[in-house]
């Protein structure tokens, strides 16, 4: 059974939201970065840019993390994943970092996340902007910009779907298969 | 590249790439170029491998693939032991398989070997109930590594893999490079000529789908990548070809001969180079060489190859 939260339009409003919120509280996007996390975080950080770029008229640098070389799961797993591209392509030294991930449950992605970033220099400030917060949190992470906050029963997980990768945008409530 | 299906090697351990099939082999190349961005980080390690022990057993003289197997595991953060055989218990006489379960007792993760004796990497992958083994050359039986860091070169510089015509010259007979090159040329769709003194091309070579050139000449027209081997003056004694100056005047590589390559066509030798004698110095430092990505690729391949077989729990054992 699958329970669609948001569709295309609400994602597009949710990440218009966000990027309007980044800007106020930056106070512009003067010595803002923007690096989203593999796979959907990427997509979601190139749009959050480019609503940036179309309400003030300055192009933000975009970067991609691919955070899994640092997960604290790798001792346990069966089978390492599949190392995708990491590209930062300017230096985040002294800049604001905005990461951008599709979901925020358990916090051990941005945990990993962070932990690489450092490995590229010591930003100014990291703030974090996902599109779907769920309850779940096992360590002390919260976002800064969200987009929509749902409850997820057990044994359900949230599908997020960006038309770059899917076809489609949207997001639904899934049943865990 | 994300058009890899494959998500995990199929082998639990590295010793030729004549077991590899095409897509085990397309994904390691796929990982290595994620890993070529690691080392262009202002901090070059990742912690991927933290915990993990590796061996570096090396029976054989080795400079740079220690050093690139070195650098490989340190920069994921692999604690790593370095046993040379000179100073070792096997100058006491020691057998591989009682070194073999020395180093089972000690908890190792990994065994990066090298050895003169084709077959040893294969000897140890059965002794060893654990480890993981990662050939670094063997005799003239394969050095997988070297042949996968060469494709990688072959596919950054010319963008593809398949129908590339690879001119392969020199000493094939003794040489594990050629050997790990061809299996894993072939497999990925790539044309493979080869071309060296008679006394030093194997008899049976065409059964691993390679012409045989003996004139230069023919063995360059049209290539796309020319790979000069190591002459190994050290055999030199057992007269396969009457002197270095016969060789360097039939076999050598020099701009002249360049010319009849593709235009765009690379150069490329695994190192360390007898320069004037298998190349001459003017091809070795031009701008069609890509002799220095190839020891660079060497640190990204390596990356690879461990993280994707150090990949942890239980898998099939092929």
């Amino acid at each position: 059974m699958s329970e669609q939260v948001l569709d295309r339009e609400g994602i597009a409003r949710a990440l218009s939201r966000i990027a309007r919120q980044i800007l106020e509280r930056n106070q512009g996007a003067s010595g803002i970065a923007i690096v989203g996390i593999q796979r959907r975080g990427d997509w979601l950080a190139r749009r959050l840019a480019e609503a940036i770029r179309e309400a003030e008229d300055t192009a933000v640098p975009v970067g991609v993390l691919d955070i899994n070389l640092y997960r604290d799961d790798l001792q346990v797993r069966a089978d390492y994943p599949v190392v995708r591209t990491t590209d930062i392509p300017f230096d985040i030294e002294g800049r604001t970092v905005i990461l951008v991930d599709d979901v925020l449950y358990t916090g051990r992605t941005i945990r990993a996340a962070l932990d690489e970033l450092k490995d590229f220099g010591r930003a100014r400030r990291i703030e974090l902007a996902v599109l779907i917060d769920r309850e779940g949190r096992e360590l002390p992470i919260q976002a800064d910009y969200i987009g929509e906050t749902i409850e997820v029963g057990p044994g359900r997980t949230v599908v997020v779907h960006v038309h770059e990768l899917d076809r489609d945008d949207n997001v639904a409530v899934e049943e865990v298969a | 590249m994300a058009k890899n299906r494959l998500r995990a090697l199929r082998h639990r351990h590295l010793i030729g790439l004549e077991d590899y099939s095409r897509e085990e082999i397309g994904l390691i190349l796929d990982t290595a170029d994620s890993f070529k961005e690691v080392i262009r980080r202002p901090i070059r390690k990742v912690p991927a491998l933290r915990g993990k022990n590796v061996v570096n057993l090396f029976f054989e003289s080795s400079t740079r693939t220690r050093l690139s197997f070195e650098l490989a595991e340190k920069q994921l953060s692999a604690d790593t032991l370095n046993f040379a055989s000179t100073g070792s218990s096997v100058s006491k006489g020691e057998s591989l398989s009682d070194t073999a379960r020395n180093i089972e007792a000690m908890q190792v993760d990994c065994v990066v070997v090298r050895h003169a004796a084709a077959g040893a990497p294969l000897f140890l992958s059965q002794c060893l109930s654990s480890a993981v083994v990662i050939n670094a050359g063997d005799g003239a039986h394969e050095h997988p590594t070297q042949g996968l860091l060469d494709l990688l070169t072959m596919r950054d510089a010319l963008g593809r893999l398949e129908g590339l015509k690879v001119a392969l010259i020199g000493d094939i007979a003794h040489s594990r490079v050629a050997r790990s090159n061809i299996w894993g040329l072939r497999k990925m769709g790539a044309d493979v000529v080869v071309c060296g003194p008679p006394t030093l091309i194997p008899v049976d070579i065409e059964e691993m789908g390679v012409e045989v050139c003996y004139r230069i000449e023919d063995a360059l027209r049209g290539a796309d990548v020319i790979y000069a081997l190591r002459i190994q003056l050290e055999r030199q004694q057992e007269a396969f070809f009457p002197s270095q100056r016969e060789y360097t005047r039939l076999f050598g590589i020099d701009p002249e001969r360049l010319e009849l390559a593709k235009p765009e066509a690379i150069v490329m030798h695994p190192g360390p180079i007898n320069r004037g004698v298998e190349l001459d110095s003017r091809v070795a430092d031009s701008g069609r060489s890509v002799i220095l990505d190839q020891v660079t690729n060497g640190v990204a391949v390596r990356m690879a190859v461990l993280y994707l077989l150090n990949g942890g729990g239980e898998r099939d054992a092929a």
